[in-house]
């Protein structure tokens, strides 16, 4: 069970602890310093924290001592942009190959120490060998023609924000982009195939809806216990595998909207998740201003929607696709919101506790 | 020897003293500050050696002209100021 959370924001990572009277914020790390990405590595107990200074660039900083001292290690380089490769944005202007932000960082499998994973805008996938001291960047992924295909949502530029690590076999791992599906390989990253087969994009046309390399899946997760079962919040539904991938089949209700940015799956019960809804794509506000979580324990066949300790009247809190986090346990999840509140619920989301309602924007929160 | 000044703002984040550097051009005075303190330069530049697209560098008051390959001139007299463009958050 976690008695710890990290809270990344815009202005800094909140170290949260629970003691004898709860739930309470006990240190703060890098204040004021806009934090895009955290994590707290059950393997080694090393910490990163990625932090976006906009206009000094993408920052990693790493502590070996839970938090008490940190020290800036190498970010993701991207490679040198060959003479005339050009690539262009949404609208026609060429872009650099060069990093803007640290999306996803996610521990390697338990036989690979020292392997932590990275995703990146624009579209990068790094792994490291050195506890995040040093950078490689995927170049199978990279140079597969297909990246090409991919744009931004939201973001200008298409980013890779889940990495998923089969714990039976390190080598195979699924990542996530937006825009660009859901990718695989099982050989260690020596060759990737596009697995969204069955996701349907509701913003491009009717002709392009089920291509899988443009889909938008905004998070992916996957059921430690039983790997072959994933979830996705796709941008205009829910998504569920239970073939490791190879077809997604939508789920059409849940509660008051599909839309989100969010999903937690269950460690051991790979039918049981969690959503935190929005209005939907052009309101990204939740429902009637009632901030709920959405749980399933069927699959996707029905969901409860959870409120017991959410504010229910003129609420607009969103919550981004980092923001919600669940236990080694499966009993606790947080959740955090672009308004700064936060929320704890030690019993699968039946009830829900505050801890905070004035912390900046959250991005990412983590147990560990 | 050219003076080399950082804006006060990165000090919050890594060491940037001023530094008389030798140097023809805005790149290699540089390169010899990020020789002698290599985590400043990924402050200032990104990895292909372009200026950030919020950083600024004056040479004697005068805006340089090359944010990619910093290929503008420098005196041994020279000032090069390293700043930050404004912006809101």
């Amino acid at each position: 069970m976690s008695d710890r959370i990290w809270v990344g924001t815009k202005k800094g990572i909140f170290e949260v602890e629970r003691g004898a009277g709860g739930w309470r914020i006990v240190k703060t790390h890098f204040l004021a310093d806009d934090t895009s990405m955290f994590l707290s590595d059950p393997r080694s107990g090393t910490l990163l924290a990625a932090l976006d200074h906009g206009h000094f660039g993408a920052k990693m900083h790493r502590s070996g001592d839970g938090g008490k001292t940190w020290q800036e290690v190498g970010v993701p380089e991207y490679p040198p942009q060959p003479d005339g490769e050009v690539e262009k944005d949404n609208w026609g202007k060429p872009w650099a190959w060069k990093l803007i932000r640290v999306w996803a960082l996610e521990p390697g499998h338990k036989s690979q120490p020292g392997v932590i994973w990275c995703g990146t805008l624009p579209g990068g996938l790094f792994r490291s060998r050195d506890n995040g001291a040093t950078w490689q960047i995927i170049d199978t992924l990279w140079n597969n023609p297909m990246r090409k295909g991919w744009f931004g949502g939201g973001a200008d530029y298409p980013g890779i924000h889940s990495v998923c690590v089969d714990p039976r076999d390190g080598r195979h791992v699924h990542v996530g982009v937006s825009c660009g599906g859901v990718w695989a390989t099982e050989d260690d990253g020596q060759t990737w195939n596009c697995r969204a087969d069955g996701m349907r994009a509701a913003y491009m046309p009717p002709e392009k809806a089920y291509e899988p390399n443009i889909q938008d899946p905004h998070i992916v997760v996957q059921c430690p216990a039983r790997p072959e079962a994933m979830w996705a919040q796709h941008h205009n539904g829910i998504f569920r595998t239970t073939d490791g991938a190879k077809s997604w089949q939508e789920i059409k209700e849940a509660g008051p909207s599909v839309f989100g940015f969010a999903v937690a799956v269950h460690p051991r019960n790979p039918d049981l998740a969690w959503f935190v809804p929005a209005q939907k794509d052009e309101k990204r506000i939740p429902v009637d201003g009632k901030v709920v979580v959405t749980r399933t324990r069927d699959g996707g066949k029905t969901f409860e929607v959870l409120r017991n300790g959410l504010p229910q009247d003129h609420a607009y809190d969103l919550v981004y696709r980092h923001a919600l986090a669940i236990d080694e346990t499966g009993d606790r999840l947080v959740f955090g919101s672009t308004t700064g509140s936060c929320w704890i619920s030690e019993n699968q989301g039946d009830s829900w506790s505050c801890l905070s309602t004035h912390l900046p924007p959250i991005r990412c929160i983590k147990f560990g | 020897m050219a003076r080399v000044r950082f804006t006060a703002n990165l000090e919050r984040h890594v060491a940037a003293p001023t530094a008389e550097v030798a140097g023809e051009t805005v790149c290699a005075a540089l390169e010899t500050v990020f020789q002698a303190n290599p985590l400043l330069r990924g402050y200032v530049v990104d990895e292909r050696g372009a200026l950030r697209k919020h950083m600024l560098i004056f040479i004697n008051g005068e805006q340089i002209a090359d944010r990619e390959k910093l290929s503008d001139k420098v005196g041994p007299t020279d000032e090069i100021f390293v700043l930050q463009a404004l912006s809101g958050g």
